[in-house]
């Protein structure tokens, strides 16, 4: 899980934060009502988790408890590998 | 007073009034032109601004353009027309699909869209819809490609970013073509060019930065499009207008403004928004419109989304000289 999330996190500060590693971006917190991503970012990160880890997002998952923060998007991952 | 319905309600002829008179002094004495320019789409917004444009300058210093291109819906043109008529004002129809053809807009939406469905070709129509309704399901706002082939068979994918980016980008122009025919009128005339966007488009984002958004003067961005009827049937806009559902006119499948960006009805979406803006509890918005708490906080965290993120499209060139 922590090496998810971490993942998660370098890609996310790289892409959507210019690299800044300075910048807050807590595990918990909304990627949506942050700021840090919108409705194509979504589209982004989606494509990102597909590729990287292997999985397929499905259309009725595209939801803010599996995609908007870190937490929530490592949990899903964890889900989706188990199936 | 319980918050209800009627908190939307604005009075007609006072803002009319309001509207007509500070139309004059930005167009007039702000910008020294000699009347405005207009785009109308047999659309409830554009006839609104055309009908304040002829209130506020008289029908000899207004001109109304018909922009159609291929993909638009004939009906547009035939309904401006009628309306140019009703309000006396000259009239030209200038279709932009050369000039799209020359920016190639409809061989860079269509190479995207076949990266997603082979088998389109130009005798398909497409469009891009959100997914269901948000007072169903809180779905993030990810975008779905239609297209329908010529025996009527629909089918839809959600849509890779970059052929979402490239299908929009390259529609876009459609807008931006537009925006540069309404100021060729203008600027031959002296006039100035009337943008047509109501305050549900121009606060969450629903319009073409420097497209439709590129305008000199907006008298009706800050009404929601419920109190934009309201005007309508007050300045006399014709029923069949008033009754029209509101279009995207810009894909080639019709596509209503709810299924691509708004996703509930601007009825429903008004009065939450208003209810928002004053600070009104969650149930006693949900009991004026209808609706669960819980649906009315679906559709104000939407809202919020879309607020934020309508900043990029809103902002003026940034200087970096403070």
């Amino acid at each position: 899980m922590d090496e998810i999330k971490q993942k998660v996190r370098d890609y996310l500060v790289e892409n959507f934060l210019f690299g800044d590693t300075e910048a807050t971006l807590e595990d918990d917190q909304s990627l949506i009502d942050s700021g840090v991503i919108d409705s194509t970012g979504v589209l982004e990160l989606i494509t990102f988790l597909e590729t990287e880890f292997g999985i397929a997002v499905e259309d009725d998952e595209v939801l803010p408890e599996n995609l908007d923060s870190i937490n929530n998007i490592a949990a899903y991952i964890e889900r989706k590998k188990k199936e | 007073m319980a918050f209800s319905r009627k908190d939307l309600e604005i009075d007609p002829a006072q803002v009319t009034d309001q509207l007509v008179a500070r139309m004059r002094k930005v167009i007039g004495q702000r910008f020294h032109k000699r009347g405005v320019v207009l785009g109308i789409s047999g659309g409830v917004d554009s006839s609104v601004c055309l009908a304040l444009s002829v209130r506020a300058f008289g029908p000899r210093h207004v001109v109304a353009l018909a922009l159609p291109e291929s993909d638009s819906d004939p009906e547009s043109a035939v309904l401006a027309r009628k309306l140019a008529r009703q309000f006396d004002v000259e009239f030209i129809v200038e279709d932009i699909t050369p000039a799209l053809a020359g920016f190639g807009t409809y061989r860079r939406r269509d190479e995207a869209i076949k990266r997603v469905f082979p088998e389109y070709d130009p005798t398909y129509k497409a469009k891009i819809v959100l997914p269901g309704n948000l007072m169903e399901k809180e779905t993030l706002n990810v975008f779905y490609l239609t297209i329908i082939s010529p025996e009527g068979e629909e089918k839809t994918k959600r849509l890779p970013l970059r052929e979402y980016l490239q299908i929009v980008a390259a529609s876009n122009f459609k807008q931006r073509s537009r925006m540069a025919m309404l100021y060729y009128h203008a600027e031959r005339l002296n006039y100035g060019v009337v943008g047509t966007g109501n305050k549900d488009e121009h606060e969450q984002g629903f319009f073409v930065k420097w497209g439709d958004g590129g305008a000199d003067i907006k008298p009706i961005a800050h009404l929601f499009k419920t109190q934009v009827y309201q005007l309508a049937e007050y300045l006399d806009i014709p029923e069949e207008i008033r009754s029209r559902p509101p279009t995207t006119d810009t894909y080639s499948a019709e596509s209503t403004q709810e299924e691509f960006f708004f996703r509930v009805p601007f009825e429903v979406g008004d009065l939450v928004w208003l209810g928002m803006e004053k600070n009104v509890p969650v149930e006693e918005i949900a009991a004026a419109a209808g609706i669960t708490p819980e649906q009315v906080e679906r559709i104000q965290k939407d809202i919020k989304r879309k607020l934020r993120f309508a900043e990029y499209l809103k902002a003026s060139p940034v200087h970096f000289d403070d």
